[in-house]
């Protein structure tokens, strides 16, 4: 990719954040502050590629450490996430039949 | 032994990319709505797994066993916090998974500045700028991050720390930071000094915990939704460095929409960012000269009780007390003996009573009371007036109102629950202590003010018996 074509990418991704979240009611903003935080746990994927290519004893022990912390921030966030969300879900259950499956 | 093995520019993986950050983007349009929203995290959840199951194809992936040892420490370390974490202590959670996502930006930076040096001499400008970048946005977001988790959590104290004249040692460090960052840049084509790269990472370290210190711990929701955008960036950096597009995407998305997020949160605020950020809102010299003893009322559970049952509309306002209290059941409770007693009872959520925009809500939620009563502060102040009896729990700055009618009070502006307007306000409070930004609450001392003194929960709890027995 060049430069440019990272930018590129880059403007129009910022403006989808933008976008997307300008609608959220209050009442959603700590879970969804939280499954943002969960999605740029994706810097995960930053150490996958470095220990990858790492020979290095130093570089290895600073990619592991990365990819732990990458993990903590996914697992942890999705995960923490969902149990907020799990409360708000159990309000508004419409009458049996319409189920997800 | 990968199943299959990509090339580090193939097609198949752009593919798999795309299909995971479009995911992201899905995920996050679902958890703008409440009935989806749980949905939308599941969505982004498996965007996710596409993401990291598709790097761990790549040919050029090696090290198998430190990776798998990453991972596991990682899954063994972020299951068991997030899945026992009280719902009370969600912000400093968040705030501490967010510290971790910057520091791995951080170390991935180090990691790729030493490769790149491996591969000896010049360093394109391309990659080097980007590798600064995360380094140190990173490693203010990790250290920044720990703080407010330190504060939140009151290990560290929550009121401002300010030494004199920190304001301009940051602006110097920061610099100092620029100017390294210049130096290396200039030296890219030789071999830039890797002692002076950890010079500027802990350069950055340092920033990251001045930078925080002095905001008051009622600011600190606006701080880690800043540092959440901050390490979105920071991934995004990453991906210039790497050349990898799904950092590039999932990064910017958190970047702007984490940006979003903390101006609607300071403007629920009704103060700027840089404000709220450098003004050392309620460090001790902005508090309300000493303090005066002024005469206030108390009164007793049973007096409540008898206050509450002979209303016909209450309206409960919850803070951040409420949580550490763990109130909720109990007020659920309170408000299901009112309501059998032909009371109203509604909720008036300040968007930024907690420590978190929608903190309330979510606590409420997880005690079963229905998402109707819960009434948006914008909402229900005009109806104020007709409220018989507003019931404040562990709430405080937010229901001041000096906000509105002193100019010389540092929440001046601040949008607040009105409480002032509603025929008798009832607050419960463990003591005349002032609240988090250690402001005084004029409401405390008005004559239709009584005040309940005592732990949250306790309170509630005897309120509730008190009502049984009526």
């Amino acid at each position: 990719m060049t430069l440019a074509t990272e930018f590129v990418i880059f403007a129009l991704a910022a403006f989808a954040g933008f976008n997307v979240i300008s609608k959220v009611p209050a009442t959603l903003h700590t879970p969804l502050m939280s499954q943002t935080n969960a999605i740029h746990g994706i810097v995960l994927l930053g150490g996958l590629i470095v220990i990858g290519a790492s020979n290095d004893a130093l570089d290895q022990v600073i990619g592991t450490i990365a990819i732990a912390f990458g993990t903590i921030n996914i697992v942890g966030g999705f995960l923490v996430t969902d149990r907020m969300l799990g409360m708000f879900a159990r309000k508004p259950k419409p009458p049996r039949g319409d189920e997800e499956k | 032994m990968p199943v299959a093995s990509l090339s580090p520019s193939s097609s198949a993986l752009t593919y798999l990319y795309i299909a995971a950050f479009s995911l992201f983007i899905f995920g996050i349009m679902q958890g703008t709505h409440p009935t989806t929203a749980k949905r939308g995290n599941a969505i982004a959840a498996v965007g996710m797994a596409i993401a990291v199951a598709a790097t761990l194809l790549r040919s050029d992936i090696h090290n198998w066993g430190l990776i798998a040892v990453g991972l596991a420490v990682g899954t063994v370390v972020g299951v068991p916090a997030a899945r026992n974490v009280k719902m009370t202590a969600m912000p400093q959670m968040v705030a501490l998974f967010n510290g971790v996502g910057g520091g791995a930006a951080a170390l991935i930076s180090w990691a790729e500045f030493r490769h790149q040096l491996n591969l000896g001499g010049d360093i394109p400008l391309d990659i080097l700028i980007p590798i600064l970048f995360s380094m140190v946005i990173g490693s203010i977001s990790f250290w920044g991050s720990n703080i407010a988790f330190g504060k939140l959590q009151e290990i560290l104290p929550s009121r401002p720390i300010l030494i004199p004249g920190q304001h301009i040692f940051n602006g110097l460090l920061l610099l100092a930071i620029l100017a390294g960052c210049v130096t290396l840049s200039v030296d890219h084509a030789s071999s830039p000094s890797q002692g002076l790269f950890i010079a500027v990472l802990v350069g950055a370290a340092v920033l990251g915990n001045l930078f925080v210190l002095p905001i008051g711990g009622a600011d600190m929701p606006v701080v880690i939704s800043l540092l959440n955008a901050f390490t979105g960036l920071a991934a995004a950096a990453a991906g210039f460095a790497l050349d990898n597009v799904a950092l590039i995407v999932a990064g910017t998305l958190v970047g702007s929409s984490g940006t979003i997020l903390t101006v609607e949160m300071s403007r629920a605020m009704n103060r700027s960012i840089a404000n709220l950020l450098f003004s050392g809102f309620g460090a001790p010299s902005a508090a309300a000269g000493p303090a005066e003893q002024r005469p206030y009322k108390s009164m007793g559970a049973q007096d409540a009780a008898i206050a509450l049952a002979y209303a016909d509309q209450v309206v409960i306002v919850p803070g951040y007390g409420m949580a550490v209290a763990q109130a909720q059941h109990a007020v659920k409770e309170m408000a299901d003996a009112l309501e059998r007693k032909g009371v109203k009872v509604q909720y008036a959520i300040h968007p930024v009573a907690g420590r978190m925009p929608g903190h309330m809500n979510v606590l409420l939620a997880e005690a079963d009371v229905p998402y109707e009563q819960l009434r948006e502060m914008d909402e229900i102040n005009p109806e104020m007036p007709q409220m018989d009896v507003a019931m404040v729990i562990g709430a405080n700055d937010v229901t001041n109102p000096a906000a509105k009618d002193n100019a010389d009070s540092p929440i001046y502006g601040m949008p607040i629950v009105e409480v002032d307007q509603a025929r008798q306000a009832i607050v419960l409070k463990r003591s005349m202590s002032p609240g988090f930004a250690g402001i005084d609450n004029d409401l405390f001392y008005e004559d239709k003010t009584s005040m309940l003194f005592g732990d949250a929960k306790a309170s509630v709890g005897e309120v509730a018996a008190a009502l049984e027995d009526l």
